[in-house]
């Protein structure tokens, strides 16, 4: 459904891709792991059209999208959690999920009501301004608002980064909900225990490279090992 | 009495500043683009509906409501075929480009419709008044008051109980982000400037009325318009209604105790606000 073909992306004079290859098919789960500075984040905001690209780097079911802009690339049902939840700080929770569906509007799984099942403390925040919640809050409005679009595509940049181990376990308990509604899901991850848990298959990612791709139940630590530091196990 | 009937002639002309300001604070809000063409829009607008009277014979009301959405087609145009070009993290090129708008349409202006100073006429509700018992106040003034609070009570409701109020509110705080949830930002933009031109109208409309207006008084009405806004705090329609007030009430007071101090008395108040809130009255949480 959606590939990556050559793709690489600048920074003005520093590369920070170098021909990333990789695929997601419907309905899948793919993590992408390494370490930081590996490219993660660069390859998220290059498929979200963040950064710009040729317009064949990147293809939705068999389009180049490469060169649309952000919110063509969204229309399209390409859904971005972004680092660091990125919430609208002078909208109440409710508006910020509202925001996340209002310019694609799909029959799907996923409503304000259905959200509320997904995580329930946020109805009872919902008229809240969205700076007055935990950060683990926050992480599930910034999921919450990106379902709102019901997405074919996923991707969820560092979900876990900065919360604590329980509200990491609530998030990560979220995931096969939102599986179950026909979402694939990109997981960009520097928690390798928990990104494999969850995912089909993994890409593991280095200095701009694609170093490794497995099969999530198959991979060994020592493959991971050796390609998410660069050095044979 | 004179005391009282010159602060609520003040309040009443702070109406007006508040519609002057209006259109330049929700361009500020959303997009951080100060349009230092903004009074001479609002020249542009009172010419518009200017010449609906005078070339079609249309009463002011009627001329205004046809020039609105010229002025939004105009605005919107302005905003995608031009300023969406120069935004950006610095703020220096929308400046110097909203500048030189102003100086052409002023030279504009000029050109078409000469020096002379011309008014929109309404006939007998120019000199109306309604009789109070403690003051005295003239309808038009009154209607000016009226017009500005029903306008902000209108960009409000769009502001804060609509999809697109949303997705200005958004686009203010993170165009990026916008952009991820499906909001072309720019398109955005584009109609944001375009309804600061349609109040801009509804500005010309009673700047037109109630005073003479030629083509090189738009930068006086920037800076009162500007003044307005800075006063109110960046973001709050009802700081740049009071931001209006505070300018209106401190010129018509100056004017009772100097005719010449009016206007400077109007700057003195702006400044003295910085002073004592820097930030202005009423700012937003999160800039």
């Amino acid at each position: 459904m959606l590939e990556t073909r050559d793709l690489t992306a600048n920074y003005g004079q520093f590369r920070a891709l170098f021909g990333v290859d990789i695929t997601v098919a419907a309905g899948e789960c793919v993590a992408i792991i390494g370490a930081n500075g590996a490219g993660k984040s660069t390859l998220m905001r290059s498929i979200t059209g963040v950064i710009g690209n040729e317009p064949g780097m990147v293809l939705h079911r068999g389009e180049p999208i490469g060169a649309l802009s952000s919110a063509e690339i969204m229309k399209r049902g390409i859904t971005m959690v972004p680092e660091g939840r990125r919430l609208f700080p002078s909208l109440t929770v409710e508006e910020n999920l509202l925001v996340g569906g209002q310019a694609r509007k799909v029959p799907g799984p996923w409503s304000l009501d259905t959200v509320y099942d997904l995580f329930p403390i946020l109805r009872e925040r919902r008229k809240s301004p969205s700076t007055a919640l935990s950060g683990g809050q926050q992480q599930m409005v910034a999921i919450g608002r990106a379902l709102m679009s019901n997405p074919e595509l996923l991707l969820c940049d560092e979900i876990s980064l900065g919360l604590a181990p329980v509200v990491i376990r609530d998030i990560y308990a979220a995931l096969p909900r939102i599986r179950a509604g026909g979402a694939a899901i990109v997981l960009v991850e520097q928690d390798i225990g928990k990104a494999l848990a969850v995912a089909d298959r993994v890409y593991c990612m280095m200095e701009g490279r694609v170093m490794l791709v497995a099969k999530a139940a198959e991979v060994t630590r020592e493959e991971i090992h050796s390609a998410y530091f660069g050095v044979a196990a | 009495m004179i005391w009282l009937d010159t602060l609520v002639q003040g309040i009443l002309l702070g109406g007006l500043y508040a519609l002057f300001a209006a259109g330049l604070s929700l361009v500020f809000g959303i997009m951080r683009l100060v349009n230092l063409a903004h009074g001479d829009l609002i020249i542009l607008a009172a010419y518009l509906v200017l010449m609906g009277v005078t070339l079609l014979g249309l009463s002011p009301w009627i001329a205004a409501l046809v020039a609105m959405p010229v002025m939004f087609a105009l605005g919107w145009l302005l905003q995608a075929a031009v300023l969406n070009r120069v935004l950006g993290k610095d703020i220096l090129p929308p400046l110097l480009v909203t500048f030189g708008l102003s100086v052409a349409l002023q030279n504009g202006l000029l050109e078409v419709f000469s020096a002379d100073s011309r008014r929109i006429p309404v006939g007998a509700l120019e000199g109306a008044s309604l009789d109070l018992g403690l003051v005295t106040v003239g309808i038009m003034p009154l209607m000016t008051f009226a017009s500005a609070i029903v306008m902000i009570i209108a960009l409000n409701g769009l502001f804060y109980h609509t999809a697109l109020g949303r997705a200005f509110r958004a686009t203010s705080d993170d165009a990026v982000t916008a952009g991820l949830m499906g909001i072309e930002p720019k398109r955005i933009f584009a109609i944001a400037t375009g309804i600061a031109m349609v109040v801009v109208t509804l500005a010309a409309l009673y700047l037109g009325m109630r005073a003479n207006f030629d083509p090189s008084i738009g930068p006086a009405r920037l800076i009162y318009a500007f003044e307005a806004v800075i006063i109110g705090g960046l973001g709050s329609l009802w700081g740049t209604l009071a931001g209006g007030i505070i300018i209106g009430v401190a010129q018509t007071f100056g004017a009772v105790l100097n005719p010449e101090w009016q206007i400077l008395a109007g700057h003195i108040a702006f400044l003295a606000v910085m002073l004592l809130k820097p930030r202005g009255l009423f700012p937003r949480a999160v800039d």
